[in-house]
């Protein structure tokens, strides 16, 4: 296996040919934000708060799916980067309904991360108020879609690791929604599997357990990791 | 079929339209049909059977003649008398004045000018056929030579030597991006023997074009001969043209070409007695502006939700299930047979420096002559609006011309005397793009020009990634706030941002065009967006 040396913010890292700028940025400490991105998954490069420029490149390029090349000069938070990713926070909170206050996740939500670390104190962005439903027709999970920011992570782990595929995305651009089947209440797909790993999957607090209340929601993040190793690398023991 | 064979099949056509002296040419194409040609073609048909004409006058139906905006069109051969918003009514009238004597008689429409700019600065290399031939009977293609380039490059040229024939041609993409196309091809050809395709994209989703459309329409054996010539030098033995349902009439002769093509056996397995095979499908698109983009348009026709994918990896290393795939527009291949017949060196002498050949726009807006216009790169902006379309109509002024569609952007009358090429339209922040062109008057207000652009990325954007889902909305909802008079300096602010955000961080051309209208305008037009700025005192209010 041949190894790719570049330069990310300063600081020369080595890293095997075909790693992304993002795990070559994980292997040297530095934080690139995500919210799309899960490990074990494929990645899609759709929410775009991994951007980070190249030099020589005009272009701003998603790290989470960009090869490493030799001689790389990668920056990953120069003042323009800051502010793309802020107003990308921004833009989604005013999407959607994000109501921390009263969120199963406050406290554990990536996107509520997302926002301290870029300082977002207020979005410049007026609050659409969209008119979203909740569907707790599943006797273990729920699905608030107030709370969605389509990052799809529901989508691929149901789909690659778990084999189900019960959801999906309808409709297109701001009217886009995640659907459970054809379309159906979650607790009418017989596909499901009540495996839970949606609700490990989810970034925010818009797939939970059931009962869970107010700033309760764990993950156990580590289990979706342990079942790609299991499957790919037959590693069976955490 | 061979070449002999092929070559009587063109002959015994000529001689059967040779036996006839008048040939009266309708445009059946979508235009014209929406202002009633069938029953045009109808009427003159009966016409011709009451004054017992069957013998020397021929009624076809054919392909687009150009001036759209003046249907239903029919032309008489071989006088080149060209009759304008014809009706079923004229028909008696047209008939009788075949004889000559009778040309200013009651009943007679008017006859359109032949020498009109609008016709005369054209050049016709995509169009040749358009207009001329019947596109449902291939013995009218083949009668013009169609399929005779498969055979020439089949038989006496490598695949190589194809590739660098359109390479010297200077040929670049029409479909907006403008890339090389012999360099498309070469890094199909490059990679590895195995399963590669051909895609047509006939998706042509711009509001207001209809260049694309017209190409299928009226002379779909090009396209097929083009993708087959592109098969074979890219080594692809398969291809799909992918066009959108809103195109029933392109769809139902495609289909025909494609059935008629198989039939002579000039499609399918070892044409010419050759060792290459090439198939065709046609996949029919739900109507998603996003599914021109060649990574949704892969999606979609592998049966997924029409979404983009990051790029690298690019279609030509890795498109339709993971295989090689050449995705080429309509206007691009309809210029392959051209280019084959005549040589590099003629396409290279046509246009300009780095834009070679012609470019077909489809004219419309506030323009006299609406249609569509074939000519050469390089034909300034105001030969195209001034003369050809003949100004704004009841003698108002142009203002701007849009050209790109929703990723492109204005062009202030200030500045038509440049050359329509490329790099000329990117200079003046706006582009190509796939062909339209919308004529603006002096009453437009360019602030609703781009919000109505606005619009329309923001219901097509796939609302895959952030910056384009949600961004698109709220420009939207910021050039209303311009247009209802609320906005404030700190709202031009927030959209000037808020665009360069949004086209920078998007992850498909959709987003990262989306802005260019807003910018474009805000570039020649900002005063227009500062008189909407409500003052600081308005009504006794006072705003922060
Ligand atoms: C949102 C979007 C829509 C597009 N729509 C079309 C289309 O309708 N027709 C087309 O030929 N190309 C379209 N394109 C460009 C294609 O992705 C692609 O570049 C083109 O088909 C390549 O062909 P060419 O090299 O012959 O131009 C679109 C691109 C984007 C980003
Ligand atoms: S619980 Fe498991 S099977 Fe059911 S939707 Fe979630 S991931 Fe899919
Ligand atoms: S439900 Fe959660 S995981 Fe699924 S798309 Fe929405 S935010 Fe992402
Ligand atoms: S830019 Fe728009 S259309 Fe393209 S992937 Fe993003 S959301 Fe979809
Ligand atoms: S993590 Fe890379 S785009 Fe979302
Ligand atoms: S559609 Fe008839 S002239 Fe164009």
């Amino acid at each position: 296996m041949s190894v790719r040396t570049l330069t990310i913010d300063g600081q020369p890292v080595a890293i095997a040919e075909g790693a992304t700028i993002l795990e070559a940025a994980k292997e040297a400490g530095i934080h690139i934000p995500t919210l799309c991105f899960l490990e074990g998954v494929s990645a899609v490069a759709a929410c775009r708060m991994c951007l980070v420029e190249v030099e020589g490149i005009s272009k701003l390029l998603p790290a989470c799916v960009t090869q490493v090349a030799e001689e790389m000069v990668v920056h990953t938070n120069t003042p323009k980067l800051q502010e793309y990713r802020r107003m990308t926070v921004e833009l989604l909170f005013a999407e959607g309904n994000h109501v921390c206050s009263i969120c199963v996740a406050n406290g554990n939500c990536e996107l509520q991360d997302a926002a301290i670390k870029v300082g977002m104190d207020h979005t410049r962005f007026p609050y659409r108020f969209p008119n979203r439903s909740v569907d707790v027709s599943h006797p273990q999970f729920g699905i608030d879609h107030n709370r969605c920011i389509l990052c799809t992570r529901c989508v691929r782990v149901c789909d690659e690791i778990e084999g189900a595929h019960v959801w999906d995305v309808a409709q297109r651009g701001t009217a886009a929604y995640i659907v459970s089947g054809l379309n159906q209440p979650w607790g009418e797909v017989d596909a499901c599997t009540s495996c839970g790993k949606c609700v490990d999957a989810c970034p925010t607090g818009a797939i939970f357990r059931k009962g869970t209340t107010t700033a309760e929601k764990q993950r156990d993040r580590a289990k979706l990791e342990f079942l790609v190793n299991a499957r790919e690398k037959h590693e069976w023991t955490r | 079929m061979d070449l002999q064979e092929l070559l009587e099949m063109g002959k015994q056509e000529r001689d059967r339209q040779d036996l006839k002296q008048t040939r009266i040419r309708c445009c059946t194409a979508a235009g014209c049909l929406s202002s009633g040609a069938a029953a045009v073609k109808n009427s003159l048909e009966a016409a011709v059977t009451v004054a017992n004409l069957e013998d020397s006058v021929e009624v076809c139906g054919v392909g687009c003649l150009r001036f759209c905006g003046r249907g239903a069109l029919v032309e008489i051969d071989p006088h080149r008398i060209l009759y304008e918003e014809v009706t079923a009514e004229n028909a008696p009238a047209i008939i009788s004045a075949l004889s000559g004597e009778e040309r200013n008689q009651e009943g007679l429409p008017v006859q359109g000018d032949r020498q009109h700019p609008f016709f005369a600065l054209q050049m016709p290399i995509v169009l040749e056929n358009s207009g001329k031939i019947d596109p449902e009977r291939i013995e009218e293609y083949i009668a013009v030579g169609g399929y005779q380039q498969l055979h020439h490059v089949l038989m006496e040229m490598t695949p190589q030597e194809v590739i660098e024939e359109i390479a010297k041609s200077g040929l670049r993409g029409r479909g907006g991006g403008g890339y090389p196309t012999g360099l498309k091809w070469a890094t199909v050809a490059k990679m590895p023997k195995g399963q590669k395709y051909v895609v047509c994209n006939a998706d042509e989703g711009d509001p207001g074009a209809f260049m694309d459309r017209s190409v299928l329409e009226s002379d779909p054996h090009r396209i097929l001969e083009g993708m087959a010539i592109a098969g074979y030098a890219v080594g692809a033995n398969y291809g799909y043209i992918y066009v959108r349902a809103e195109y029933p009439l392109a769809i139902k002769r495609l289909e025909k070409a494609i059935q008629q093509a198989k039939k002579y056996e000039l499609l399918g397995s070892q044409i010419f007695d050759s060792t290459f095979d090439f198939k065709i499908d046609i996949r029919v698109g739900a109507g998603a502006f996003v599914c021109g983009e060649e990574t949704a348009l892969i999606a979609s026709i592998e049966g997924k939700r029409g979404n983009p994918r990051p790029r690298p990896p690019y279609p030509a290393e890795s498109g339709l299930w993971e295989c090689p795939t050449l995705i080429n527009n309509v206007e691009t291949l309809a210029n392959i047979v051209p280019i084959i017949r005549e040589g590099s060196d003629w396409y290279a002498s046509i246009g300009t420096e780095n834009s070679k050949g012609t470019k077909v726009f489809a004219l419309t807006g506030k323009v006299c002559n609406t249609g569509l216009i074939e000519v050469p790169m390089g034909t300034t902006v105001r030969q195209i609006v001034e003369e050809m379309g003949g100004g704004v109509p009841d003698s108002g002024t142009v203002k701007a011309v849009q050209t790109g569609g929703p990723s492109g952007g204005c062009i202030p009358a200030e500045f038509f005397d440049t050359p329509v090429d490329y790099e000329s339209l990117l200079k003046l922040g706006t582009m190509m793009g796939s062909g339209g062109a919308i004529v603006m008057d002096e009453n437009t207000s360019m602030v609703e020009i781009a919000r109505f652009y606005m619009e329309f990325c923001r219901g097509e954007s796939c609302g895959k990634c952030v910056p384009c889902r949600a961004g698109t909305v709220q420009l939207y909802e910021l050039l209303s706030k311009f247009l209802d008079q609320q906005a404030t300096h700190a709202d031009l602010e927030k959209l000037k941002a808020l665009s360069y955000m949004v086209k920078e961080t998007s992850l498909c051309g959709l987003g990262i065009s989306a802005p260019n209208p807003i910018l474009s305008t805000l570039r020649y037009f900002s005063e227009e967006y500062e008189e909407l700025i409500q003052q600081d005192s308005l009504n006794g209010k006072v705003t922060v």
